[in-house]
């Protein structure tokens, strides 16, 4: 019982943060995709989106056994780097987006913006349009599912838990899949922003772990330290969004 | 080749957006490296350097984003 216990400890942010993360990048691919398919039909789509999962999944093969030939403390060092990077970035993005510095992510405005490009393209060249129509769904797969892969990747590889954060990333594949297929619309009712702040906040959180696990920095509690620097980061950024708002009262009076 | 070099730009994008935040972040990492390894500082307070020095990285950037608009 208390080794289930300890192991759901250890899974729940890395699963959770696969899903979550995940659930953002497949709804934009899944945005890109739906205006190929309006516009230009489901079969160019599918076969772009296709080719993209295809490169996707030699990438993780070729990319998964080297990833076990790596000593340990390198490859946390080296993606611990790599998820402060990303998380912080995210984090930093979102908290501009609440303080309305940067306008929120807009599923229906994405769409609109991409069809009508797509629109424009196609007719300025129409002998090449299901090339330009397929390569659109083929990018938006491979650069968003590029993301997944590094996610479930850094979130999964320092436990052996790649296999569990793969399962959280394809559960929301499969959610944004049932749900997108069934209403046939951008799914614009998530609350993307609110995604983005809380994946934001768990990819630093394991950003400090695993760079600090790499440098040879013992945490306290081992994975609970994982908790305590969710929760740093958390008030980080409810005292960032703070921070920006007042500058912006304070430049408008 | 163009296609490869759009890739290669989205790929770079999703790590580097805010090119002072990167950097920040890099330059901190090193200087935990630096303290552990020459500097023999306490693994643990190497630890909060590394942590307080995020989080500070992540407001000076939300700051100077907000002050220059």
């Amino acid at each position: 019982m208390l080794s289930l216990t300890l192991l759901w400890s250890t899974a729940a942010p890395a699963v959770s943060a696969a899903f979550l993360a995940s659930l953002v990048e497949v709804i934009e691919a899944f945005t890109i995709v739906l205006a190929v398919g309006t516009i230009r039909g489901w079969r160019l789509a599918l076969a772009g989106s296709a080719a993209g999962l295809i490169v996707l999944a030699s990438i993780v093969g070729l990319l998964g056994p080297a990833l076990d030939r790596l000593p340990l403390e390198w490859l946390q060092l080296a993606i611990g780097i790599l998820l402060l990077l990303f998380g912080l970035r995210w984090l930093r993005k979102a908290i501009l987006r609440y303080a309305g510095l940067i306008p929120l992510h807009d599923e229906i405005a994405a769409f609109a913006a991409e069809t009508s490009e797509l629109k424009a393209r196609t007719t300025r060249q129409r002998n090449r349009a299901d090339w330009i129509a397929g390569i659109t769904a083929f990018k938006a797969v491979l650069l968003e599912g590029l993301e997944v892969v590094f996610i479930v990747i850094a979130v999964g590889v320092g436990h052996g838990l790649i296999g569990a954060a793969a399962l959280g990333a394809a559960a929301a594949v499969a959610l944004v899949l049932a749900v997108g297929f069934a209403v046939r619309r951008p799914l614009a009712r998530v609350p993307e922003n609110a995604l983005k702040f809380g994946v934001g906040v768990l990819l630093s959180a394991f950003g400090v772990f695993w760079t600090g696990e790499g440098l040879g920095v013992p945490w306290p509690g081992g994975d609970c330290a994982l908790v305590g620097f969710t929760l740093v980061f958390l008030l980080a950024g409810v005292l960032a969004v703070r921070m920006a708002r007042q500058a912006i009262q304070e430049a408008v009076a | 080749m163009k296609f490869l070099r759009t890739i290669g730009k989205e790929i770079l994008g999703l790590f580097v957006d805010d090119e002072f935040l990167a950097l920040a972040v890099l330059i901190t990492v090193c200087c935990v490296a630096v303290l552990l390894k020459a500097f023999s500082v306490v693994p643990l307070a190497a630890g909060g350097v590394l942590l307080g020095g995020c989080v500070g990285v992540l407001l000076i950037s939300i700051w100077r984003t907000a002050h220059a608009r």
